[in-house]
This record gives structure tokens, C-alpha cells and sequence, in this order.
């Protein structure tokens, strides 16, 4: 049996097979995709890590940053420890062979890595690779896997854990290549699944499959999740397509105006307060841009040669030349799988939970840019070892093959079933209900409504299905169970955005613009054991 | 507009019709798998040209979905020399094992100074998405199915000029069989690249460093006149050299 199945193949996964393995597991990666499929490369901007390359900077410092912008929701000791562990974790990338940007100071190893502003930083914190920063960690960790050994299936997607007793034994999945279902048993489960963002389709910077498989099975498995009303705004998201503009397009000097060529917020402020303001001068009817020009073409290639290219062709304009048209989309899901000092999931032992999926309490109710890929390489490490340390004591005796028997029959009830409706026009729908009333500025009202919206559509999912019948890579099947794990989630995200009457981070309500004390705590949601047993 | 799609149950082209204007193919696809034929299948992920997911053929040539502007009449084919799985979704195994066989990461790392410079050295190397159109493209796959292949040798090239590197010679070692002298220099990967990255340069410079690690070009090796020859009997020449 495995010590350590790790589910998800992006930088938090690929970082915590490498620590389980390094640790002495044996460690089996399964994924979706292939690795450098996923979410990782999309991430642009840095990473940050108090070294003082670029000016002045502590550990300190970062670990206030962090605090402040988490609006009370953090546990300090997980930020102490993920900011004072990120200057190592930098190390360890470095002596990985990362290709990070460099400044030309005559130092050593980390001490050459180039530092930028990003917004809520109160020095130059964020470590990069021009602005393909997730891409080139995520490839070198990629190499190093290979490097190592380490045993990857792609192409297999979650379907469920297996628990037994409340402690984990492994997990199920739908081979998307042949259309079977396997079991894979292990002693240790590690959840690196990412986000739900793609909850808010056609509003959402992630790629398609941010559909939150991991939360959800984590939900239908008994475990608890946490703070899933917070959801994060990228306040510069191209204005038609949705595709993200990196943060450090402001951090080098980039300006936000409106259409009569105005300023109207200071760009550098943490995420939720610029979305924020974009957002009021878009109900204002002004449109919003930002404008890079005035740093002139040399250096717009030099720092963000990747935005520049996509503004080509998404937008069909030349940032060195023209205005760029933005808005605000979901980029981040703060919430996620709860889990413990050790990143062990609640209500399930034996299963860890590392990067977006997980709600670790570090960034709180509002992440600073920057911070993501901190935590996915400096907790995946972390996690990696912890899903080991449990694996060396863990019982060895698999579990029966009642839950893959259950997914078997769900799985070809699909496939017979007859008569099924479309199910891509909800998900469109979905996302046009969350972008539009579980949005940037959120008023009671609309969130009962949507509600009552989604759980008109999980009642109408049960006529929907799938149209295409081949049992062999079947996307359209694919589609549907991330869909589903979207809507199943839904209500999640709702009712405690409806029970947060307050405003605190990314989460703004009208009617309750500060914050309140007494709701100066997290919300857990974990479902009741006659409902799981169903 | 109509555009055509390699199918593979039918292994013929069918025939789609997408409402007028200029949108990425990736968009196009979409459109007709959610409103006309959900089985037309085909891979996708960032819509952003960065997670390499769906690189196909349009018009013979490699594109990423996402960024290629579809236009009337456009025929769309899954990548070449991958095993396709279904329509436009294709086996990236085989490819992907290049990478291993290359053993293009760090061998022997050590702390290095790094500089601006260093960086600039493989900036556009490391722009790699492992889209797979380089590999599409390398007509040496017809004739050598294990030839590494474009990526892996700009990968390998990556790691072995690192200053990080502390001995470079396995990497160079394990590029020599169907590797860096199985590259007809033709630069089509370099043409298709969707990141802008120079693999047949990058082979050229491979090359260099193969000699300065004592190896040599095969080809010339057993098609030259053998050793030189200064003095002593014979004709100068060896008779058996070409054969």
C-alpha cells in the first residue's frame, strides 16, 4: 500500500510529494491533467519572502503585512510560520535551479533574487521570474519530480475518499482514458486540489477546471470546511475575456482610470479595497482602464512581457500604446477544506489538505498577491511531511471496495440515463448568478435570491446529464462531475456570505459596511452524518 | 463561418458552423461542444497561452487554441506524432518521457552568483509551456520515433549552461543517442512555438558543448576518412570508413 496518495499535480502537490519522498514514503500523484496542466502557471506576479534584496525588510514585517490584511481572520501562528519559513523555502527553490529574475549585486544564491512591489507589502517583497513566475516554479519542480522518481497517473479524476471510522483510506477516481473507476488505498491522503473559483464562469481569471473537487469531497466525505464566502477579486482581469493582468503590472508603476482619464484609487492597496473601488465606478457607468504607458515599451517587455502579449490578443490592444480595458473577477478562494496546525483536514484523519483547497487561516478574509505560491511551496513541504509522519503508524489494511462499487453504479447510471437536459447553459448561468449577486459588493436581498436560485438548480440537476455516451476520454462527462462539485458547493459559499452580516475583507455587504466583533470568527460547515450516509 | 474538425470515430473532417466574427478557436470549440455536438472532444485549461493543454494543427500548422483567431474555412487536426485518444485529444506520454531520458534538471546543484545576464541566458528557454507543437512539428519523428525531440533538448540545454550546475557532463552524456545530431536543423520547431523559444538554436549550442565534452558528431564520425593519418603506410585513407 502507499504511504502518501497525493490528489492534485500542481506546485502544492508536485512540493509535497517531493518532502513525503525526501522523508522516506513511497508517494503516488494523481492528477486530472498532466502536471504543468495546472492553475500553478497561472500564477504571475511572485512570491514573496522578507530577504531585504531590493531595500529594507524582516520576517517581521511580513508577518504584520499579512495580519493586517487578513482582517482578523488569520491564525498568527500559521502566518509566523509560513512568512518565517518563505526566505528557506526561496532557498530551496534556488537550489533547485528555479530561473528567478536577478538583480546584479555580487551576493550568493538567494541574495541575487530580484524583488518587486506588490499591493499591501510594505517593502519589496515578491520574488519573480518576469511575470511567468508560477510557470517556471511549477516546470523546475516538474523536472525535480522527474528527477526524483516520482510515480505520476494522470488523467484520473477524484471522485471520492474513502473513510472509514473517520479516518481516511484512500480514494476513488474515474480513469478518464478508459472510463473505469479504481481505487487507489493509501495510508496518508494528501487534498491539493485547488480552488472554486471557476464557480463564477466567465467571470473568473482560473482555468476551467477550478471547480473545487477536492472541498467537495471533502464535504461529502464528512470533513469540514471553512470561510468559503471569501472569495477574492482580481481588481485587473481583462474586460472581455476574463484573462488576468498581473498585479505587478500596478506594483511597477501601472495607473487605474476611469474613462474621463482620472486616478481614482490608490493602486497598491490590497486587492479587495481596489476591486472595490473599480467596481463603484463601474455602476457609475464609467468604464475602466489601466494605463501602463508612461512606462514606456522597453520596460513593459523587460517585466511583463507575458500581459502584453495576451492584451494583443484577448483585448486587441498594444499597452504601450493604448489604454487597457479591465474589470474584476474571481481569482482566489480564501476558504476552503479546515484544517489544523499540522494542515490535517477536520473530521477526517489521516487526510491532509495543502494550497488553494485548503483553508490553512493564513490569508484570512484577503490574501496579499504574493502569498499563494509562499504557501503552496513553503506548507506543500510541510504537509509532504506530515502526510508521511502518519503514514509510518497508519493501519495497512485496505478498505473494502464498497465506495468504488457506489461510484460504479453512479457513473453508468449516468450513461444510461435517457432523455437528459444541456447542463452547459446552467453553468453558464451559475456563473452569471454568483458574478452578479454573490459578487464584489454583496446586499442581503440578492444573496437569498441566489439561493433560492441555486437550489432551484441542484432540484433540475437531476435531469440533467450527459449527451455524449462514449465510455473513453469523455470531457463531456468530465464537465458534468466538476459542475456538479461546483453546485454542490454553492450553497456553501451563499449561506455564509447570508449569515456574515458585517464587512470584513473581500467579503462587503451593504447595509453592514464594518466590521462587527462578534463576528470576528470563522464558519465552519460540515454536513450532518445521516446526510453523508445517504 | 464554417470550419472543419478531424473527428477520429469517422477519421474525417466534419463540418461546424460558428457565428460570424473574430474569436479564439479555443471559444469556437467551446461553443459547439455546449450547443451542437457535446461529443466533439478536445483539452483545454487556462485560456491564458500558459498551462499548454491545447495545442492542435490548424492548416497543417501548430496553434494554441486559445490564442489563434479562427477564421472561415480553417481545418483543425490533433497534434502529430501523439497516439490521438479522441478527436483533438491526444496521448502525451511518449513525449513527455523525453524529458526523462534527456535527465534535463539540475544534476549537481551548488550556490551560485547569479546575475542579470545569467538570467537573460535562458529566459525564453524557461517560457516553455510543454504545449508540444515543437514536437508536432520535428519531421524526425517520421523516420526516428525516439528522437528527443525539440523541448527536451531546450530543457536540457536550460539546466546545462546553469551556473547552478556543478557538472554538467551527464546531461550533455545522455543527449547524445537520438539526440543532438538526430536534429536536421530545420528550425520548424523554432516556427511553431507559441512561446517564441529557438530549440534548433538551442541544439546548435548543445552541440558546441557535446565537443567541448569530448564527443562527436556520429554522422562524421562514421562517414569521415577515419584518423588522420601522418606518415607510416598505406594511402592516407581508411578503406572501410562509410561502411
Amino acid at each position: 500500500m502507499i504511504d502518501v496518495l497525493i490528489i492534485g499535480s500542481g506546485g502544492a502537490g508536485l512540493t509535497a510529494a517531493l518532502s513525503a519522498k525526501e522523508a522516506g514514503a513511497s508517494v503516488l500523484v494523481v492528477g486530472k491533467t498532466y502536471p504543468t496542466n495546472s492553475q500553478t502557471s497561472m500564477a504571475q506576479g511572485g512570491i514573496n519572502a522578507a530577504l531585504g534584496n531590493v531595500g529594507e525588510d524582516h520576517v517581521s514585517s511580513h508577518i504584520a503585512d499579512t495580519i493586517k490584511s487578513a482582517h482578523g481572520l488569520c491564525n498568527e501562528d500559521m502566518v509566523r510560520q509560513m512568512c518565517g519559513d518563505a526566505p528557506k523555502t526561496i532557498e530551496w527553490l534556488e537550489n533547485l535551479g528555479v530561473p528567478f529574475s536577478r538583480l546584479d549585486n555580487d551576493e550568493q544564491g538567494k541574495d541575487t533574487v530580484a524583488q518587486r512591489q506588490m499591493g499591501g507589502a510594505s517593502a519589496k517583497r515578491a520574488c519573480y521570474a518576469q511575470d511567468y513566475t508560477g510557470l517556471k516554479i511549477l516546470h523546475t519542480l516538474y523536472d525535480t519530480c522527474l528527477k526524483e522518481n516520482i510515480d505520476f497517473k494522470d488523467e484520473h479524476y477524484l471522485l471520492n475518499l474513502i473513510v472509514k471510522d473517520g479516518i481516511v483510506k484512500g480514494a476513488t477516481f474515474l480513469n478518464i482514458r478508459r472510463g473505469e473507476v479504481i481505487q487507489i488505498d493509501a495510508k496518508s491522503v494528501l487534498l491539493a486540489t485547488g480552488g472554486y473559483a471557476s464557480l463564477y464562469h466567465g467571470f473568473t481569471t482560473n482555468a476551467y477546471g477550478s471547480t473545487g473537487d477536492g472541498v467537495a469531497a471533502v464535504l461529502r466525505a464528512g470533513g469540514a470546511v471553512s470561510d468559503m464566502e471569501f472569495i477574492q477579486f482580481h481588481p485587473t482581469a481583462l474586460k472581455h475575456s476574463s484573462i488576468l493582468i498581473s498585479e505587478s503590472a500596478r506594483g511597477e508603476g501601472g495607473y487605474l482610470v476611469n474613462e474621463s482619464g482620472k486616478r481614482f484609487v490608490d493602486e497598491l492597496k490590497p486587492r479587495d479595497e481596489v476591486a472595490r473601488a473599480i467596481f463603484a465606478q463601474i455602476k457609475e457607468e464609467q468604464r475602466v482602464f489601466l494605463d501602463v504607458r508612461h512606462l514606456g515599451e522597453e520596460k513593459l517587455m523587460e517585466l511583463l512581457p507575458q500581459e502584453i502579449e495576451l492584451c494583443k490578443i484577448h483585448e486587441h490592444v498594444d499597452p504601450a500604446k493604448e489604454l487597457i480595458p479591465i474589470k474584476p473577477v474571481a481569482h482566489y478562494t480564501m476558504g476552503g477544506i479546515d484544517v489544523d496546525y499540522a494542515l490535517e483536514v477536520n473530521g477526517i484523519k489521516g487526510c491532509f489538505a495543502v494550497g488553494e483547497c485548503s483553508n490553512a487561516k493564513v490569508h484570512g478574509a484577503n490574501r496579499l498577491g504574493g502569498n499563494s505560491l509562499l504557501e503552496i511551496i513553503a506548507f506543500g513541504r510541510f504537509a509532504g511531511e506530515n502526510a508521511y509522519k502518519h503514514s509510518i503508524y497508519a493501519s495497512s489494511k485496505p478498505a473494502d471496495s464498497t465506495q468504488k462499487e457506489k461510484d460504479s453504479t453512479e457513473i453508468k447510471a449516468l450513461f444510461s440515463q435517457e432523455d437528459t437536459s444541456n447542463f452547459y447553459p446552467y453553468r453558464e448561468s451559475l456563473g452569471d448568478i454568483f458574478y452578479g449577486k454573490v459578487g464584489i459588493v454583496r446586499e442581503n436581498a440578492q444573496l437569498n435570491e441566489a439561493l433560492d436560485e441555486v437550489i432551484s438548480m441542484q432540484i433540475v440537476q437531476k435531469e440533467m446529464g450527459i449527451s455524449d455516451k462514449n465510455q473513453t476520454n469523455n470531457q463531456n462527462l468530465i464537465d458534468f462531475l466538476e459542475f456538479k462539485n461546483a453546485l454542490l458547493l454553492a450553497p456553501t459559499i451563499i449561506s455564509a456570505a447570508i449569515a456574515r452580516d458585517e464587512s470584513r475583507g473581500a467579503h462587503y455587504k451593504v447595509g453592514f459596511e464594518n466590521e462587527n466583533d462578534a463576528l470576528k470568527k470563522h464558519i465552519v460547515l460540515q454536513w450532518k452524518k445521516e446526510e453523508t450516509c445517504k | 463561418m464554417q470550419i472543419k474538425i478531424l473527428r477520429s470515430k469517422t477519421n474525417s473532417h466534419q463540418l461546424y458552423s460558428l457565428p460570424a466574427g473574430e474569436i479564439p478557436l479555443l471559444n469556437a470549440l467551446t461553443y459547439i461542444k455546449e450547443t451542437q455536438d457535446a461529443t466533439l472532444t478536445f483539452s483545454a485549461g487556462c485560456r491564458a497561452s500558459v498551462c499548454g493543454t491545447c495545442a492542435v494543427r490548424v492548416n497543417g500548422r501548430e496553434e494554441l487554441s486559445c490564442s489563434y483567431k479562427v477564421k472561415p474555412g480553417d481545418i483543425i487536426e490533433p497534434l502529430q506524432y501523439h497516439p490521438v485518444l479522441r478527436d483533438l485529444k491526444v496521448d502525451k506520454d511518449k513525449a513527455k518521457k523525453t524529458l526523462l531520458n534527456a535527465t534535463s534538471w539540475l544534476q549537481e546543484p551548488k550556490e551560485a552568483s547569479l546575475t542579470h545576464s545569467d538570467e537573460k541566458l535562458t529566459e525564453k528557454q524557461t517560457d516553455c509551456i510543454l504545449c508540444d507543437s515543437c514536437y508536432s512539428a520535428c519531421p524526425v519523428y517520421a523516420v526516428n520515433p525516439d528522437f528527443l525531440g525539440p523541448f527536451a533538448l531546450t530543457r536540457a540545454y536550460r539546466y546545462s549552461v546553469d551556473k547552478r550546475e556543478n557538472d554538467a557532463k551527464p546531461i550533455i552524456d545522455n543527449i547524445q543517442n537520438n539526440g543532438v545530431w538526430d536534429c536536421t536543423l530545420c528550425g520548424e520547431c523554432t516556427a511553431v512555438c507559441p512561446k517564441g523559444i529557438d530549440p534548433k538554436m538551442d541544439i546548435t549550442m548543445l552541440r558546441s558543448s557535446s565537443i567541448q565534452f569530448g564527443h562527436s558528431d556520429p554522422s562524421f564520425a562514421t562517414q569521415s576518412f577515419g584518423t588522420p593519418d601522418f606518415g607510416g603506410g598505406g594511402f592516407g585513407f581508411d578503406p572501410n570508413a562509410g561502411f
